[in-house]
This record gives structure tokens, C-alpha cells and sequence, in this order.
């Protein structure tokens, strides 16, 4: 089986098809990461280059570490450290990755549509590893990944995604990946954190926590992001705790089996109780583990790995 | 203006005279001597003038855009004033307003002389200039507005950059009003679209792209609206983009204010939709955003019915290392004369939404209507400004072969039905079949 799509750039547009590979190739992917010695031969000779425009620590490590369970080089370019702060041009640092030879480019990018830009001046695959406000589809395969191993479907769940809805790229992606595979959604947020019209994509929207979490197979809760107050879209991180955090009280009224998602990093207390963080509902650190898996199962599609012999 | 000698006499054969300022809708032929039209009627002689064949095509007055940026001086790799007027004579148009957003700015009469000047020994269509509103464009002290005018500043703007602060704006209604020149407003209010990048809707939310808010631009047209009222002062709307927009000029109409609109090719034939289909191709970046539906429609609709006096292109060329970056780094703008036509006939005339003699009205009559000028009609007499357009012509959109240093438009490769094939600048053929002659 192969991939329909030459780079994975938003789920909003991959094709179910290929939701499903991934999903089904990821489990496979997984057994490895278990292994005494994480390492197979799949990709050697190939070279995976991370661009990272924005800082990351679990994304990229998430990846290269993907890359080299499979014997992939990995190079990573961090634009602190790079011509970048020279002035130099997005498309010119993509020429400079395409004449070097590298064979995949995953790049995260403060600005939505960059990888799009990037993936027209490119002719090797390019992975989205999360651009702007726009998507961060691998986090949405990870997540869609987790609460099918969990719970054995994703037909007919009832997701709650809780936060800043508006700046979020990981909910997005997971509102488009879980309505592909007939998951329903609801956001929950302060109505200054949703974007206009986000029904439209397909989910219901309230600002009233307690109605989004109410009988929900899965709560997935976002990060806050705190750099965001400045521009006054909500008084304080108090308030906000106080009024749409995940605490016990709210997360029992969810189905009683219901999954605790976060995609991290956690501000613990405020839009996410240490309680329910480190209860047996959360999946956290499952997230984190399957990241790299759902991750292997892409590099393999996409470069060649996925080829009929 | 650059003319090459005396122009010869012209006569323009059998084509459909299309001139809503005379009611003249009708087979005839147009004879243009000395740079003036010498007459209009049925099987006029020749009598040594050339002759050029319009059997078929329509021959309407030569299409004014009251809205283009030269951007001479100062930024002169964009454009400048040879390349963008060949722009408008190769786009059918025979006079431009240049803006006054230059670098520097045209905010005093030496800089609206220089304009002039440029114009007379580069320019292959007329060139008005615009003034600026204020100093600099800082929208804090009025420019000299009198001097300015004096000069032949047509209009006063600080377009690109709206005048936030209402008691300036009301002084420059209220000083400009000595003038009798409108004052053309960039209708935004700034704290709404900070650091947005497209219309606000839908589109904005699934593309994760700050979105402008539609009332950024209502509010602002509110308040000029109620300020025309206050001062009796001419303001017009550049760029009215917006479905509220409409309602407030409905309400202007009605109340007889002294208020006008333009509405640009882009904003009546493309919509925010466009942003996503082409995955985030900066050529669609435009300020004011592209719209959602409903406005496109309200829009065609005001424009239809005249409430929309004027289509202008805002025609606003840029370097190609502006547009080939991120999405949010990348400059607003398309470059606008070349297709405005095409566009307009395909999407509004043969799809008969609008007649032909509607849309020829906006982008002559109405535009000098609104600036006082006398042009935008054949009327005998008058200065010898014709375009001749081929409505049956089907051409793809080559970005290369813009005789504009702008390259940027989100046309490319688009097939568009009814094209200009002859421009005719006081009496003088500047363009024939797609080519500038001058």
C-alpha cells in the first residue's frame, strides 16, 4: 500500500485512505519503539531534515528519533542558530536543503500555509510539523492513533476539545481527522478563544464547559497559551482556570471510561488539574509514545518504505 | 502625457458605440481628428483618416481607473510611470489617478508638479495626480491641500493607510470642501486588523490567518458617512469591499449625502474562498482582504443598481521577492490594470449580471463624475480617449507578458473572454491588439 499524498501538510485535505494506512502502519511502528535494540534498517541511506522556525523540544525529538529507529540521517536546523537570522529567504533555504540532497523536509513554521510555500519549491516530500494557526496533522494522527488503541474505534466517539481553540493548530487537525473517521467534536472555550464560523468545519461549539464535557468518550484539553493575554483575550490565567479548567468534578461528567488527551507542554493548574493529568484516564504519555510511532509509520510511507515489492 | 507628433484622424468604423453619458448604445462610426472627436454617426467619409475596422467590437470612451499606484517616486523596481501607464493602455484604460502613497509621499505642490512633469515626458496615458490628506501620510497634520489642488492634485488620500483619527478627517472635509475635491478614504479601523492578513470568516478559521473583520471597514465608513453629513464635505470610499459597506452607502444615497464608492475588480469577481484553493498563494493577499460570498454579491448588486458610481482597480503592483515569501511577510496587492477588463466582462457582462452599458458606465462616466472631469464620454469635442474592446476574444492571463513590473496576480493561467484592442489616447493609438505602441 501507498501513500495518496506526495507530503503531509493538513488533514483537512488528506484522504481517509490514508488516515487509515498510517493509523494501521503506526501500530506496527509501535512494537519496534519496545525493542532492546530500536533499530531497523527501513531507511537507511535516506536523509530526514528538520526545520524548526518556532522552539520544540517533543516534535522534533519526536522525529528524529523516528528517523533513526529506521537508520535515517537526521540533520536538524534550528533558525536561532542558521542563515535565517541573516536574512536569509524561506525559499532560499529550501533551495539550499534541495541541492544538498535531503530526501524529506519536516518543518514548523510560525506562519499558516508556510508548508505549503515550502512543499511547491520542493520535489521531496514535505512533512507539516505544524505551521502557525493553521495545522499540526501528525499531532492529530498521534491523538486519532491513541484513542483508537484505547478504545478500539474512533466511529461514533464524542470528542470534547477544551481551549484556546482559536490559536490551536493541534485542534484543527483533530477536527478534521475525526470527522473524517465519523467522530463527533465539540469545542469548548471562552468565545474570544473560537474562531467564527468553526461549525461549519464540522464541530459544535459552546462556551459552557460543563455542556461540551457532558458525556464525552474523550476530553482533550489544549494548552493555554499565556503569551497570548497581552492581546486581552482573557483577564487572567485565574479566571480562565476557574471557569473552563479540567478538574475532577468536570472531567466525571464525561463517560466514565472517557480519555484525558493533552498534546503538552501542560501549565499544570491551569487549564488541566494535576489530579486528572496523572489519573489512569489520562493518556499523556501514551500521546508522547505513540508521536514517535505514528511518526515512523509516515517516514516509511513516504519514503519508499511503503512501496509494493 | 508622451506623444509621438500630431495624431493623424481616426475613424473607428461599424463597431457598437457604447457611451452611457450620452445614452448612445448603437451601431455608428467615430471620427477622431486633432485629438479631439470630430463626429459620431453613420457612414461618416474617411477623407484621408485612417481607418480602423470595428465591425463586431464595442467602442466606448477611454476607461478612466481613478485608483492605481505608479509607484514613482521611490519605489521605482514595483513600477514606474512608463510601465504602469503602458499597463493601463495595454488594460484599455486612457487615464489613471496615480495615489499619493509614494516614497516620499506627493503631500505638497513641488511633489504633485514633479508628478505632472514625470508624466509628461514618460507617461503613454493621462496621469492626475492624487495628494496626500496629511503630512506624510501620518494622518496627524493636513498637507496643503490648496497648493496641491492648485497644482492639479484631482483628489486628496492617504490610501494605504486609513485616517484613524475623526477630528482630522473632519478637518480635511471641512478645509478640502474650499476645493471641491473628494477625499478618498482608506475605510479601515486599525485596532480591528492588526496583523490580519484576509477577510475574517470561514475561510480565516480553517487557514488559522488573522482575518479583518468586516466592520473594521463599516465603522470607518459609518464615521465618514456621518462626517459628510457634518461637513458637507465630497468623501469616497476607496475600495468599498463589504455587504455593511453597501447598507451605510444605501443610507447615504437616500439621505443625498455627498458620498461616493469605488469597488475594484478583485472585490466584485473573487471571494476568500480563493486564499484556500490555491493553498496560501500570496498573490491573493489584498487590502482590503478578499471577501466572503454575500459581500461579493451585495457588492455586484450595489454596483448594478449605482450605488457603486465607480470600479477603480487599485492596481498595486509589487516585486516578486515581496510576494514569494510566508504568507503573513508578504505584501497586499495585485497588479490590477491588464486584467480588470477581462475579468469584469467575463464574470459580471457575459454572465449577465450586469449589461455592458452599466459596466462601461462605471469605469468611465462614474469616475469622472465623482472627480469632476470632463472626460469619460464621446461627446463631440471632447478629448479623443477611446477603447475598443473585442467582447468575443478569449485569452489565458500571462503574468510574463504584463507590460506592468507586477507580476502579481492571482489570474495566472486563468482563461477571460472579452479583451482591449485598441487604446486610444488623445486621438493618438497607444495600443493595438494587446500590443503598446508608444
Amino acid at each position: 500500500m501507498k501513500l495518496k499524498s506526495r507530503d503531509i501538510l493538513a488533514l483537512e485535505e488528506m484522504p481517509r485512505e490514508d488516515v487509515e494506512l498510517i493509523l494501521d502502519t503506526a501500530g506496527s511502528m509501535k512494537e519496534i519503539i519496545y525493542r532492546p535494540i530500536k533499530k531497523v534498517p527501513t531507511l537507511r541511506g535516506k536523509t530526514v531534515v528538520t526545520l524548526f522556525y518556532e522552539a520544540s523540544t517533543r516534535t522534533r525529538t519526536s522525529f528524529e528519533l523516528a528517523a533513526k529507529y529506521m537508520s535515517a540521517d537526521t540533520v536538524s536546523i534550528a533558525t536561532a542558530t542558521s542563515s535565517v537570522q541573516k536574512g536569509e529567504t524561506l525559499k532560499d533555504t529550501a533551495r539550499t536543503l534541495r541541492v544538498m540532497g535531503s530526501d524529506c523536509v519536516i518543518m514548523r513554521h510560525p506562519v499558516s500555509g508556510s508548508c505549503h510555500f515550502l512543499a511547491r519549491v520542493l520535489d521531496v516530500p514535505v512533512i507539516n510539523g505544524g505551521d502557525g494557526m493553521h495545522e499540526h496533522p501528525t499531532q492529530g494522527l498521534l491523538d486519532m492513533f491513541t484513542m483508537r488503541e484505547r478504545k478500539g474505534r474512533l466511529e461514533g466517539l464524542r470528542v470534547a476539545i477544551i481551549g484556546d481553540v482559536y490559536h490551536s493548530r493541534v485542534a484543527r487537525s483533530n477536527i478534521w481527522g475525526l470527522k473524517k473517521m465519523g467522530a463527533s467534536v465539540v469545542v469548548c472555550g471562552p468565545a474570544t478563544l473560537l474562531p467564527p464560523e468553526i461549525e461549519k468545519m464540522g464541530a459544535e461549539a459552546t462556551s459552557r464547559v460543563e455542556e461540551a464535557v457532558k458525556d464525552a468518550d474523550v476530553v482533550m484539553v489544549l494548552r493555554l497559551q499565556l503569551e497570548r493575554q497581552q492581546r486581552g483575550l482573557f483577564p487572567s490565567a485565574r479566571e480562565y482556570s476557574r471557569l473552563w479548567g479540567i478538574t475532577r468534578e468536570r472531567l466525571d461528567l464525561a463517560k466514565p471510561d472517557a480519555l484525558l488527551m493533552h498534546p503538552g507542554p501542560m501549565n499544570r493548574g491551569i487549564e488541566i488539574s494535576s489530579e486528572v493529568a496523572d489519573s489512569p484516564q489520562s493518556t499523556i504519555e501514551d500521546q508522547v509514545t505513540n508521536g514517535v510511532a505514528v511518526r515512523m509509520a509516515i517516514l516509511y510511507l513516504l519514503l519508499g518504505g511503503g512501496e509494493e515489492k | 502625457m508622451k506623444l509621438r507628433g500630431e495624431p493623424e484622424p481616426l475613424l473607428i468604423r461599424g463597431g457598437r458605440v457604447i457611451d452611457p453619458a450620452q445614452g448612445i448604445d448603437a451601431e455608428m462610426d467615430v471620427l477622431l481628428g486633432d485629438g479631439v472627436v470630430r463626429q459620431l454617426g453613420h457612414d461618416l467619409e474617411a477623407d484621408g483618416a485612417r481607418v480602423f475596422e470595428a465591425r463586431g467590437l464595442w467602442v466606448v470612451p477611454g476607461l478612466i481607473d481613478m485608483h492605481v499606484h505608479l509607484r514613482e517616486p521611490g519605489e521605482e523596481w514595483k513600477e514606474d510611470i512608463a510601465s504602469g501607464t503602458r499597463a493601463a493602455a495595454a488594460g484599455g484604460f486612457t487615464t489613471v489617478v496615480a495615489m499619493a502613497n509614494t516614497r516620499p509621499p506627493v503631500d505638497d505642490a513641488s511633489m504633485v508638479n514633479s508628478i505632472l512633469a514625470r508624466a509628461a515626458e514618460k507617461a503613454v496615458v493621462h496621469v492626475l495626480p492624487v495628494g496626500a490628506v496629511t503630512r506624510g501620510l501620518e494622518g496627524k497634520e493636513l498637507a496643503e491641500m490648496g497648493d496641491m489642488a492648485e497644482a492639479g492634485a484631482v483628489a486628496f488620500s492617504d490610501d494605504g493607510h486609513p485616517i484613524a483619527d475623526a477630528e482630522v478627517m473632519r478637518c480635511a472635509l471641512e478645509y478640502g470642501h474650499t476645493f471641491a475635491k473628494p477625499i478618498i478614504d482608506h475605510c479601515q479601523e486599525p485596532s480591528l486588523t492588526r496583523d490580519a492578513v484576509m477577510h475574517l470568516g470561514y475561510w480565516s478559521t480553517v487557514l488559522g490567518l488573522r482575518g479583518m473583520p468586516a466592520v473594521a471597514e463599516e465603522i470607518m465608513v459609518a464615521r465618514d458617512i456621518m462626517l459628510a453629513r457634518l461637513t458637507g464635505g465630497k468623501v469616497h470610499i476607496a475600495h468599498a469591499s463589504t455587504r455593511g459597506t453597501v447598507d451605510l452607502l444605501r443610507v447615504a444615497r437616500t439621505e443625498g449625502l455627498p458620498v461616493t464608492a469605488e469597488a475594484t475588480p478583485t472585490h466584485l469577481c473573487l471571494t476568500d474562498r480563493l486564499v484556500h484553493d490555491t493553498a496560501y498563494d500570496t498573490s491573493t493577499k489584498v487590502n482590503p482582504p478578499l471577501r466572503a460570498a454575500e459581500d461579493v454579491e451585495a457588492l455586484r448588486r450595489a454596483l448594478a443598481e449605482g450605488v457603486i458610481e465607480a470600479i477603480a482597480t487599485d492596481h498595486a503592483p509589487h516585486h516578486r521577492d515581496d510576494k514569494e515569501v510566508e504568507y503573513n511577510y508578504a505584501a497586499f496587492g495585485i497588479s490590477g490594470l491588464e486584467t480588470a477588463l477581462p475579468l469584469l466582462l467575463t464574470e459580471l457582462v457575459h454572465t449577465g449580471i450586469i449589461p455592458a452599458a452599466t459596466l462601461v458606465e462605471r469605469l468611465t462616466a462614474g469616475p469622472a463624475r465623482i472627480l469632476g472631469l470632463e472626460a469619460g464620454s464621446l461627446r463631440v469635442g471632447g478629448c479623443a480617449d477611446v477603447t475598443v474592446i473585442d467582447p468575443g476574444l478569449e485569452k489565458s492571463v500571462d503574468p510574463d507578458r504584463f507590460y506592468s513590473k507586477g507580476k502579481n496576480t492571482p489570474l495566472a493561467g486563468r482563461k477571460l473572454r472579452g479583451w482591449p484592442v485598441l487604446t486610444v489616447v488623445a486621438g493618438q493609438v497607444v495600443m493595438r491588439e494587446g500590443g503598446v505602441l508608444a
